[in-house]
């Protein structure tokens, strides 16, 4: 019994000795990200790349799916094994962890690389809570698009972008009597969601819009918002193959590539799976924003940085954010993400047809949080929910199903 | 007397982990999630207390009410599909076929596979477009459909297809077990009263198999409880709510919806539905066992 005590004890010496020696060397960092499809690994790889090159050494443990890599995450966390970085989105889902005292600030990166004067104040006022900053943004998405395969289009024989939800359908039905699947519908909850989200937002406009969500508001206006988002929603039904349910996003993206399909809702994040497929927007694919938008929903990205109790670790985590906001980077990683770089003075001219659209947009004012921005976790999934049931329930009664709405913020 | 003492001192000192576990580790984190349950706990437990909010909130919820009503469907019919179908297969290998080694490898070979990789294989097989409904239609059957896994009515019972097909190899090889443990004269005494072989297997074979079942039977059902993987595999809960699982209810609320509170209530009430399902078992058994000792 002695003897193993001895040995246990001796072997803990030599693990401590053995830990700082190997981390003397370079800046290590574990990164968590549920980036796995291609562009995204692409997107990533781009922030890697860099950060080698700067010294670091990157550990990727990505997870696909993005609540598989929430759940593992937490887990780490909780088990006091916190990894050195974690993608995740800005707004509610972090303040728990700040507040719990589980995060590093990087205030003295974001003061030395001048992010507020860099970022847009409102997403500056994201990244930071009680005046620190915590989060390394990565970029912004636009949710409000809808992409559309040119071959398809061309052999529906439609000849330019639908303005109206009415022009949109009739479009609908040319694909359908071409043969074509008119919508390449990704199955899943959060899918529906944007799709609901990027409706909502062409029907009560982005003041509308912010009432809903930020102001939780009932009035008569905001229901009958709903309700002809819902009957919208409802008649998109009509278009889908059989096969949606439950589908991936990029699976759905790859319906388009393959002009199996005509159209598909989605963040620009798609546009990453059309790179990496060799497809060009204007030219192979194009991309709208949803009929009768007059703005843009949008989610940001950004890297989290927990607490290790590792010095080495947090030197990683500044070289990191260091990285991640570096002019050039945010420029390259939009690229490949198909998303828009969030500080406001890189080099636009390399962004394509599709992300000057977006960032004009952006820079113009007409955007609005998506829900994960605005709402706590509990009601993005209470939302989820609230689509997926009206969707997939077969309902068209729309009335009905708005009442149900409001309960989400409940 | 001095013997005794002390053999039961060290059987009292090696059991002391076991003690240590049972009282710590499950109890312990059994009451910690009830006491969980009865608060405003969101991402990270908190000590606001909120009363019974939690479950009177799970109970309002349609998906928590859906999920309940699912387990049981799936449940009833995934167990004696089992049971059935691998008592079949048993009584089938047992008539000395040939590779019949060969044969209960393969049988049992499904249940050696996870979860998952039976839900997604099946996923595929039962998905319209990509799978048997789609080759058939290749053929030219234009209008064959087999679209379970994306229709809400029918979804459910192609997660019963999947799991039937993964656990009956588990009942085949306990019943055939059980099968062969029957003395042979019973087969003999049967043939020379010109017994037909059915009847034999009916009225003989199964009464004699009943503890081999039931302990089948058991651990099936206790999988039934935890059931998640193969429904995130297959279908993710949905269309819809069709084939949200309590488990899956759960772990979903733990992690993706961050509400501690909501998910801890709904895996007390969990706890709590199995203790209601099986006290009256055991308290039958109990009661028959006293009987019993009475009457000696």
């Amino acid at each position: 019994m002695k003897t193993m005590m001895k040995l246990f004890l001796a072997g803990v010496a030599f693990a401590g000795l053995c830990a700082p020696v190997q981390a003397e060397d370079k800046p290590t960092i574990e990164i968590m990200s549920s980036w796995t499809s291609g562009g995204e690994a692409a997107a990533l790889n781009v922030i890697k790349t860099e950060f080698e090159k700067r010294g670091g050494v990157w550990k990727d443990s990505s997870i696909a799916g993005f609540g598989a890599a929430d759940a593992a995450f937490q887990n780490r966390i909780v088990a006091g094994d916190a990894p050195g970085a974690k993608q995740g989105v800005i707004g509610l889902a972090a303040a728990d962890f700040v507040s719990q005292g589980l995060f590093n600030p990087i205030d003295d990166v974001a003061a030395t690389g001048k992010w507020a004067d860099a970022l847009p104040k409102s997403i500056h006022d994201l990244i930071s809570y009680d005046g620190k900053v915590y989060l390394a943004p990565t970029g912004a998405h636009g949710e409000s698009w809808v992409f559309y395969s040119k071959e398809a289009f061309s052999k529906a024989g439609i000849a330019q972008e639908p303005k109206s939800w009415d022009e949109f359908f009739t479009d609908l039905d040319k694909l359908k009597a071409a043969g074509i699947i008119p919508v390449a519908w990704g199955g899943q909850p959060w899918q529906q969601t944007k799709v609901f989200n990027m409706i909502l937002l062409s029907q009560v406009g982005t003041d509308g819009f912010l009432k809903i969500y930020a102001d939780k508001d009932k009035s008569e206006a905001s229901v009958e918002g709903v309700k002809k988002t819902l009957a919208i929603l409802g008649k998109l039904r009509g278009y889908v193959d059989a096969g949606a349910a439950g589908r991936n996003w990029n699976d759905a993206t790859a319906m388009l590539i393959t002009d199996k399909a005509g159209v598909q809702f989605m963040g620009d994040w798609a546009k990453g799976e059309f790179t990496v497929a060799g497809q060009e927007p204007g030219k192979d694919y194009g991309c709208m924003i949803a009929p009768e938008s007059k703005g843009m929903v949008y989610i940001a990205d950004a890297l989290w940085f927990p607490k290790t109790g590792n010095a080495e670790t947090d030197k990683a985590q500044k070289l990191l954010a260091e990285v991640v906001m570096d002019p050039t980077i945010q420029v390259e990683f939009a690229l490949k993400k198909g998303s828009v770089p969030m500080r406001s003075d890189v080099d636009k001219s390399k962004l394509d047809a599709c992300a000057q659209k977006g960032l004009e947009l952006m820079s113009a004012g007409a955007i609005v949080p998506d829900q994960a921005i605005v709402l706590t976790p509990q009601q993005v999934g209470a939302l989820d929910d609230f689509v997926d049931e009206y969707w997939s329930g077969g309902s068209n009664d729309a009335g009905a199903a708005a009442e149900n709405f409001f309960a989400i913020f409940e | 007397m001095s013997v005794k003492r002390k053999r039961n001192l060290s059987a009292t000192i090696a059991l002391l982990p076991t003690w240590f576990a049972a009282v710590v580790v499950f109890i312990g984190t059994m009451a910690w999630s009830i006491r969980l349950s009865f608060t405003n706990s969101t991402l990270f437990p908190s000590s606001t207390y909120v009363g019974f909010a939690q479950y009177s909130k799970l109970f309002a919820s349609a998906k928590w009410l859906a999920s309940l009503q699912n387990v049981l469907i799936f449940g009833v019919l995934y167990v004696a599909g089992c049971l059935v179908l691998g008592f079949l297969l048993a009584a089938a290998l047992d008539r000395k076929i040939r590779f019949e080694s060969a044969l209960r490898t393969i049988f049992l070979y499904p249940y050696a596979m996870s979860f998952v990789v039976t839900g997604l294989i099946w996923q595929w097989m039962l998905n319209p477009t990509l799978g048997i409904q789609a080759s058939v239609r290749s053929l030219g059957w234009e209008s064959f459909v087999l679209d379970w896994v994306v229709n809400r009515d029918m979804a459910i019972y192609a997660l019963v297809l999947a799991g039937v097909w993964q656990g009956a190899g588990l009942v085949m090889v306990i019943a055939l077990a059980g099968i062969r443990g029957i003395e042979a004269e019973q087969w003999k005494a049967a043939r020379i009263d010109g017994i037909p072989v059915w009847r034999i297997y009916v009225s003989i074979i199964l009464p004699q198999l009943g503890p081999a079942l039931a302990a089948a039977g058991m651990l099936l059902a206790m999988g039934v409880i935890k059931t998640y993987d193969i429904v995130v595999a297959m279908t993710n809960g949905g269309p819809g709510n069709a084939t949200e699982v309590p488990a899956k209810f759960i772990m979903d609320n733990l992690f993706g919806r961050q509400n501690l509170g909501l998910a801890t209530a709904g895996a007390t009430v969990l706890v709590l539905g199995v203790v209601i399902a099986v006290a009256p078992f055991r308290y039958a058994m109990h009661m028959r066992n006293q009987a019993k000792g009475g009457a000696r």
